[in-house]
């Protein structure tokens, strides 16, 4: 019955997430690369696991492309993703809501 | 599993808009996808399918029991690292549920969808991966064969030659000998990978035979990452490195393994204590074999989907692919790989493919404590692949960086490109 109660989760949820979401697994393989499978980082590259909230997310993302914020790639890596691409990230990555 | 075809059948029921893929791919995207190679591309694919496609019966054909990286091969070479760190088992890849079968394919059927190995077993699939790699093009440069590789080791594909060998040569050069590298033409694996490997012979003899000099020998005129690797060889170790481009005689043409030396493209001979040549190279034996390759070696595929633009129901990964801006790299085949595998859930689930966006993060090691990087986002182009305008490029140039900055960032570059490695092994073999 787990099936049926997250096909009326989908239902009701709006979908444009959803719509997406085989895209959000190939979306984070950007991130696993170095920030490890679950976004929990390591050897000095910070965790990026709930460690924001979904606003937060997209405004560092947006500091990052904008080169407000230091980096070391994330200036350069964070202006190949869509505001749409973005916004799946932060689903991803945020806090629960 | 009544239940499961009647949710399956509600959730065909959606509006198109709702597809339901977490839905769709436990009921509808099953089937049997074989993958041929263990490497970067092929590790992490089924590893991705693993996780994210239940429905997918994953087999994964890999010659060797273990897989040794050609990241950080050349730390091993600098002493910086052992052999052993580079190097992973298949085990935790079977824990996981894939069958890993460890066999030489010796041919691919696409008519009959199906492989047949060196024990006479055929294997069947509904769609098949290859991420077979690389071959060496013996005898491109003329007198370099297996048995001058020995002699002067290629140290590029780990599976024919560990990088230890190398690294025996190396130790027992004398001080003030010579180590000469031989680096081919565009394209070839790794395209930052030479210059790494300049920078960690070159951080070994300075602490270990600092009379002695590095001389490369380069078919081409420019490189990967090449003012960043220029800066850092002038800072870290002046009078150490010779780098010749092809418009200053640095194509060598023949080799003479016996006599320990090269000769370039007008005559010039150059002996070496070490002599290490990375020949040009193309796409493994059994990509060829099965029709994938055209003639430049190499196998073109389509961009959005990473099938092959010449077989039906073979998608091809990583460096055996005509996949040009993106590099022959690790990264960029673990990219591939999970495109390729949402690939094939989708159109086993009757589904259209997802939109394709492919990554690279690759660093070099041109020191202790000093990290480079090149990082690039890409999607399906006009012509092939286009990287995303705006996008990627490489680390500052230390003139744009006051110098507290650089240091600094090159510190923190060295130690994310430990992070990177074991992030994206723990993946693949983790």
């Amino acid at each position: 019955m787990k099936l049926k109660f997250a096909l009326c989760l989908l239902l009701l949820s709006g979908g444009p997430v959803f719509a997406q979401a085989t895209d959000t697994p190939l979306l984070i393989g950007g991130c696993q690369g170095c920030h490890g499978a679950s976004g929990q980082g390591g050897h000095g590259i910070p965790s990026i696991k709930a460690n924001h909230s979904r606003d937060e997310f997209i405004a560092l993302m947006r500091a990052f492309s904008a080169n407000e914020r230091p980096a070391t790639v994330m200036g350069r890596i964070s202006r190949g993703y869509t505001p749409e691409q973005i916004a799946l990230l932060a689903a991803h990555y945020a806090r629960p809501q | 599993m009544t239940l499961s075809r009647r949710v399956f059948l509600s959730a065909a029921a959606l509006p198109a808009g709702l597809a339901a893929p977490n839905l769709a791919r436990a009921q509808a995207g099953a089937g049997r996808v074989v993958i041929i190679g263990g490497g970067f591309g092929g590790a992490s694919a089924a590893r991705f399918a693993r996780d994210n496609f239940p429905a997918l019966n994953i087999t994964l054909i890999e010659r060797s029991r273990s897989f040794t990286t050609c990241p950080y091969g050349n730390l091993v070479l600098a002493g910086r690292r052992d052999i052993n760190f580079i190097t992973f088992g298949y085990e935790k890849l079977a824990a996981r549920g894939v069958r890993v079968v460890h066999q030489s394919v010796v041919a691919v059927d696409a008519a009959a969808k199906q492989v047949r190995l060196a024990d006479g077993a055929q294997v069947p699939y509904d769609r098949l991966i290859m991420s077979p790699g690389i071959d060496l093009r013996w005898g491109s440069i003329e007198g370099y064969d297996e048995a001058a590789s020995e002699r002067m080791p290629h140290g590029w594909v780990p599976s024919l030659q560990p990088i230890s060998l190398l690294r025996r040569q190396l130790e027992a050069m004398p001080d003030g000998g010579r180590f000469v590298m031989v680096i081919p033409d565009n394209p070839f694996r790794c395209p930052p990978g030479p210059y790494e490997r300049i920078s960690m012979v070159a951080d070994y003899l300075k602490r270990a035979k600092p009379r002695s000099k590095l001389i490369a020998l380069d078919a081409k005129n420019g490189f990967s990452k090449q003012p960043l690797f220029q800066d850092a060889w002038a800072e870290l170790y002046p009078g150490i490195i010779e780098w010749r481009g092809a418009s200053n005689d640095g194509r060598v043409t023949r080799v003479n393994g016996a006599a320990m030396e090269v000769e370039t493209e007008f005559g010039e001979k150059l002996k070496g204590d070490v002599v290490n040549v990375i020949p040009p190279q193309m796409a493994a034996k059994i990509a060829r074999d099965a029709g994938l390759a055209n003639q430049s070696g190499w196998c073109p595929i389509k961009p959005a989907t990473l099938e092959s633009a010449q077989v039906e129901g073979i998608h091809v990964l990583g460096d055996a692919t005509i996949a040009a801006p993106m590099p022959k790299s690790g990264y960029v085949a673990s990219s591939h790989a999970k495109h390729a595998v949402a690939c094939i859930a989708a159109s086993l689930a009757g589904r259209a493919p997802p939109s394709a966006t492919f990554f690279n993060t690759c660093y070099s090691h041109v020191g202790a404590d000093y990290g480079i990087s090149i990082v690039g986002v890409f999607r399906p182009g006009p012509n092939g692949f286009a990287e995303v305008e705006g996008s990627g490029g490489i680390s500052p140039r230390n003139a744009a960086l006051t110098a507290e900055r650089r240091k600094e960032h090159r510190q923190l570059e060295a130690l994310y490109a430990d992070g990177w490695y074991d992030s994206i092994t723990d993946e693949m073999f983790g």
